[in-house]
């Protein structure tokens, strides 16, 4: 065997490898998409006002985000379909959109919350003062309010699902991690393709995580927008 | 003898174990303003909260324009009233706070306007010729697409005013809002409240620091000790001639 690098095997590897991105792309942004719309279960979860209800959902909660999301997605994949009654056979992008989606809706959730806990007391008083109806009150001044902040919160977790999703190899979704490993095994060469598995997420999340910091200054820049004392003392003189 | 706008009854409210208020019996007249004054704790800033629906009373009920405020009659009884009665009894009161609440995502006009145009259905022209209208009489013409972090407390205090009388309140509530200022923009904001207390139709409700400013604008003065009305009466007489001792200690610190 030999182990040295290999510029001809890394060619041959490279296309074999990247049939695998479309998968890995789409497996992210179906979890995170699946995540998003979950985690607005979580975000209200403390505000049931039946307790059994609340207690049960919390404790499910701290049950997903305490239990490794491998576990998670083995189980959906390898043990659910045996589950008497309630168990269903998954196919394996299935079951990872679910093992990983519902995962990080927890996380979600939680970012969506201090969002909403975000907004001032005084935001909430002075919308009951002008009267607005329980549904104006978070599409005019609650939500508009929440949500900018929580961007980059939401970019990153973004980020570190992608990161994520090569477990999904592990119960055959064919991303580039499972490609690389499949071309390793056939040619007993591993160090090419993993490589460029590396590489690969590399470029694709190195550029995505200076595109959220950049988002998150122009969030912090527009959500700070503090009066210069100079404006202030202009203001004053324009007092009439 | 006009039908009082506000009736306070027993009204009594309570913090977990803390006794806020123990029994208030409170009228307000239209048109009257009344400035509500007494040591902090004693509960003032929760009788015009109860007003506005921000705080319900333990027990006790309050009338606004004749209609039960906390309570809604369903099947000859009178049970704990639901959003919907809250909101259409509390259509004619309006809000001022210490620390002004403004909405930061939207410019000085469009806190002005989106309460008439959403909540009152107003046309926008129309509601926006108000809110230019009204924000110049606050002497902020000039700010219109200006953030409120862009102004100074007082600014932004004004705006809050115009913001409420926009909506034509006939009760207008003032909690403590000029607390939160720097002391040479206090001025600025009791101006514009003496001009709207001129214009008179507003029943008005002050709860203030600010004793020489009740003696101007005030009809009556309320005292609030220990969760009841301890004295009541023209400013010229509860200010001066009052033989309550802790209203005369009260005062007393604040003249030193």
């Amino acid at each position: 065997m030999n182990n040295n690098w290999s510029w001809d095997i890394f060619f041959d590897a490279f296309p074999k490898v990247l049939e695998g991105l479309g998968i890995t792309l789409g497996l992210t942004i179906a979890c995170y998409l699946f995540a998003l719309i979950f985690g607005f279960i979580w975000t209200f979860v403390k505000r049931i006002p039946i307790t059994p209800i609340r207690w049960v959902l919390l404790w499910i909660m701290e049950f997903i985000r305490s239990t490794p999301p491998l576990v998670q997605l083995f189980f959906l994949y390898y043990a659910w379909p045996i589950v008497p009654y309630i168990g269903v056979t998954l196919d394996p992008f299935t079951s990872a959109v679910l093992g990983l989606g519902i995962h990080y809706s927890t996380y979600i959730g939680e970012v969506y919350r201090s969002g909403i806990d975000s907004v001032d007391r005084g935001q909430w008083e002075a919308a009951r003062a002008l009267n607005f109806s329980t549904g104006q009150k978070w599409t005019k001044v609650i939500l508009p309010q929440a949500i900018p902040p929580t961007i980059p919160m939401l970019g990153n977790y973004l980020i570190i699902m992608f990161k994520e999703v090569p477990l999904a190899s592990t119960v055959g979704v064919s991303g580039i991690l499972f490609m690389a490993d499949e071309f390793g095994s056939q040619h007993w060469k591993y160090l090419e393709p993993i490589t460029i598995v590396a590489i690969l997420f590399l470029v694709l999340s190195y550029p995505s995580a200076i595109l959220i910091s950049k988002l998150e200054k122009k969030m912090n820049r527009r959500f700070n927008k503090k009066a210069t004392s100079k404006q202030i003392q202009e203001n004053k003189g324009a007092v009439s | 003898m006009t039908e009082p706008i506000v009736m306070y009854k027993d009204v009594h409210k309570s913090f977990g174990d803390v006794k806020v208020l123990r029994g208030v019996d409170l009228d307000i007249k239209p048109a009257e303003k009344v400035a509500v004054i007494g040591p902090s704790g004693s509960g003032k800033t929760t009788i015009i909260r109860m007003l506005m629906t921000l705080e319900e009373p333990t027990s006790g009920d309050i009338i606004v324009d004749g209609k039960n405020l906390w309570h809604m009659e369903k099947g000859g009884k009178l049970v704990p009233a639901n959003e919907k009665h809250l909101r259409e009894v509390r259509g004619d009161i309006g809000m001022v706070f210490q620390h002004f609440n403004l909405f930061p995502h939207m410019t000085i006009l469009e806190n002005c306007m989106t309460a008439p145009v959403n909540v009152q259905k107003e046309n926008k022209t129309s509601a926006k010729e108000r809110s230019i209208e009204m924000l110049e009489k606050v002497g902020l013409g000039d700010k219109l697409d200006n953030y409120p972090s862009q102004l100074s407390g007082g600014q932004k205090q004004r705006v809050a005013m115009a913001r409420a009388l926009v909506m034509r309140p006939k009760i207008m509530l003032f909690d403590e809002v000029t607390s939160a200022l720097d002391p040479e923009l206090v001025g600025e904001v009791l101006e514009v409240i003496r001009d709207i207390a001129k214009e008179g139709e507003m029943a008005m409700v002050l709860v203030t620091h600010e004793m020489e400013f009740a003696r101007d604008v005030a009809d009556r003065i309320v005292f609030l000790d220990n969760g009841v009305i301890a004295e009541q009466g023209p400013p010229a007489e509860v200010l001066e001639n009052s033989t309550n001792e802790r209203l005369q200690s009260f005062l007393h610190r604040f003249r030193r």
